[in-house]
């Protein structure tokens, strides 16, 4: 005797795909309503993935680096006085780990930037050109002139946004002025050599470029550097990266990853991924009601059917899963087009969607104009799993009708 | 073969605020290789009893047993094994599975049962050869006709060579030369392969081939009357 009193699988799959087309017109409307669910699903995550990683990438460039070495004091007063020694040699050693991708060491103090028109308060950033670039600076956002050659150079790379605050231009002199490890009102004479164009018009505003060795000497800080920028190869996973760092870094030394050093960003970051499913289950529910509807209809519909099946010698649960083989058939259909319209979807905005009509209104929540859809595996994966285990939690109940019927009264029904 | 044994069986249904006695102390012995005819007007209690012995329905009290074993006692699963391996049924409506063809339908009850695709292909055949719809294994219930779609039902009851066969009217679509034939198959399965039949009817030419013709009314047996078949 057959234990389960099924049909094989085969002819299963058979029956239970033609009793899906028996009524085209209501699979295909369920099929639709589940495409575009699947759509969105997988659409929508990719846009606000990409406009999360955007927050985040821009947010580190930034910092810039996944992990930052500063003086214990720092954070709390980013002030001259609160420097560290450049890296020693254990440190060196360290920093060639394959872990990092590149580091720099930098001063960053608070200065104040004059032209001869206006004075605004910027941070001064002391830096060594080729540590830079190691880190990821872009030498293409430099717009006008040129980058820094050397960390002596004494000219100065200012923002875009900035220039037009100081209503100076390229080549002319500007005065830079902060305090000393002395105490004492430092201030120099720099040269626009460049101006940079920075992904969102606050950095522009706030960040200026001069050379390390310059700062260092106007400030007097005595080869000193205000912070250790170290990147690696996974902003999302800076563990590994902060590990290595931590380990060989000064005993007194701050040691700290970007998710804490902006722990807005690195709330962000954990906060999407428990988002991402939020937004797929709701979906889905909407889904559901769809789907729960469709599956009763076609139960209702065949009550005589299920009768029958169970006279011949069915088990209700040979109904149960004959019914579940139907609608796993619907979500899968419905999941390769979901699936397909989503890539194809992203396809063509993969180079970024272009929203500078609402260019401030994205700036404001730390976001460029363009915005970069981010189509990761997991989210994929996520949306399909979630469809597929709710879409079969919610067939459950039609099954279950299904298999309830007493034959003699189905059998009945016309 | 199959001995029926059926013990003051009584069964009543709700008709708006009456009730009405679908089967009123019903009491009978089916002996193994039987061809019985359950004859009697609508509403006599035909269709319940053969329903209770199928373990389609359940009784209000009384006791059935199929060699020996209790219907009436069975779960759901043990309920759809018996019919699944030792029960045919042939409904008064054809019952056919409308996305299956008259082939598929044939198989149904042999694919559940789990015969290799081969054998059910060959019994299949040769069975709906038997009924008359040769040519017409690939077709739908729908593009059949009435007479053809019972055709198929009763080569879905008897292809497994069930033990019992349990018929509710099962020549009332279909001509006297049809009727004719498939009479002859059931008496064939009867004489030469041990089945038995119980068969509702009200038809004068089915009651013929009877052994045994039980005449109901008001859910009653009124008469039980052995003869010789033609």
């Amino acid at each position: 005797m057959a234990a389960t009193n099924r049909l094989p699988a085969g002819p299963m799959a058979r029956m239970a795909w033609r009793n899906l087309w028996r009524n085209h017109r209501r699979t295909l409307i369920m099929l639709l309503a589940i495409t575009v669910g699947v759509w969105a699903m997988i659409f929508m995550t990719a846009l606000m993935r990409g406009m999360v990683d955007q927050m985040i990438e821009d947010g580190i460039d930034a910092l810039p680096g996944f992990v930052q070495i500063h003086h214990p004091d720092f954070r709390d007063d980013p002030s001259v006085e609160n420097s560290l020694a450049p890296p020693g040699p254990g440190l060196l050693e360290a920093l060639q780990s394959p872990e990092v991708a590149g580091w720099a060491s930098r001063v960053r103090v608070p200065a104040m930037i004059s032209s001869e028109r206006d004075s605004r308060g910027v941070t001064l950033l002391g830096v060594d050109p080729a540590g830079e670039l190691a880190l990821g600076f872009n030498p293409e956002s430099i717009v006008e002139g040129r980058f820094l050659e050397s960390p002596d150079d004494s000219g100065l790379v200012i923002g875009r946004k900035l220039l037009e605050r100081l209503e100076t231009d390229l080549g002319k002199r500007i005065v830079i002025m902060g305090q000393d490890t002395e105490n004492e009102i430092a201030d120099r004479g720099f040269r626009i050599v460049g101006v940079y164009k920075g992904k969102l018009a606050a950095l522009e505003e706030n960040y200026v470029y001069a050379g390390r060795s310059t700062v260092q000497t106007l400030l007097k800080m005595n080869g000193q550097v205000s912070e250790i920028a170290v990147t690696g190869r996974n902003y999302r996973d800076p563990g590994p990266l902060l590990d290595v760092v931590s380990d060989a870094a000064p005993k007194d030394a701050d040691v700290r990853p970007w998710t804490e050093l902006d722990s807005y960003l690195g709330l962000m970051l954990g906060v999407m991924d428990g988002f991402v499913l939020v937004w797929v289950v709701v979906i889905f529910l909407a889904l559901s009601f769809g789907l729960v509807n469709t599956l009763m209809m076609a139960v209702f519909e065949r009550i005589r059917e299920f009768g029958l099946m169970q006279a011949l010698g069915m088990k209700p649960s040979a109904i149960r899963y004959q019914v579940l083989l139907e609608s796993l058939m619907l979500l899968l259909l419905g999941l390769l087009a979901g699936n397909l319209l989503a890539v194809a979807s992203i396809i063509p905005i993969r180079d970024g969607i272009d929203l500078s009509a609402v260019a401030q209104g994205m700036e404001m929540m730390g976001v460029s104009s363009i915005l970069y859809p981010s189509l990761y595996f997991q989210d994929v994966v996520m949306a399909n799993v979630v469809v597929i285990v709710l879409g079969i939690l919610t067939s459950l109940l039609p099954a279950w009708r299904a298999s309830q019927y007493r034959p003699v009264e189905a059998i009945a029904k016309t | 073969m199959a001995e029926i044994k059926c013990v003051e069986l009584c069964k009543s249904y709700q008709q708006g605020d009456a009730v009405v006695k679908a089967l009123d102390h019903v009491t009978l012995n089916i002996e193994q290789g039987s061809f019985v005819c359950l004859s009697g007007p609508s509403g006599s209690g035909k269709t319940t009893l053969l329903n209770m012995v199928g373990g389609l329905d359940e009784l209000d009290s009384g006791e059935i047993s199929i060699d020996g074993q209790r219907v009436d006692l069975l779960g759901k699963g043990p309920l759809a094994d018996l019919r699944l391996h030792h029960i045919g049924f042939v409904f008064q409506a054809y019952n056919l599975i409308p996305v299956l063809t008259a082939r598929e339908n044939v198989e149904f009850v042999m694919q559940v049962q789990g015969v290799p695709t081969a054998e059910r292909r060959e019994k299949s055949m040769a069975i709906l050869r038997e009924v008359g719809l040769e040519g017409m294994e690939n077709r739908r219930p729908a593009q059949l006709s009435g007479g053809q779609q019972q055709r198929v039902a009763v080569a879905r009851a008897i292809v497994s060579q069930p033990k019992l066969v349990l018929a509710d009217e099962p020549t009332a679509n279909l001509d006297s030369v049809s009727a004719k034939h498939l009479m002859e198959l059931f008496r064939e399965l009867n004489e030469h392969h041990g089945v038995t039949f119980m068969i509702s009817t009200h038809d004068e030419r089915v009651m013929r081939y009877a052994g045994r013709l039980i005449k109901m009314q008001d859910g009653r047996v009124i008469d039980d009357v052995k003869q010789v078949p033609e």
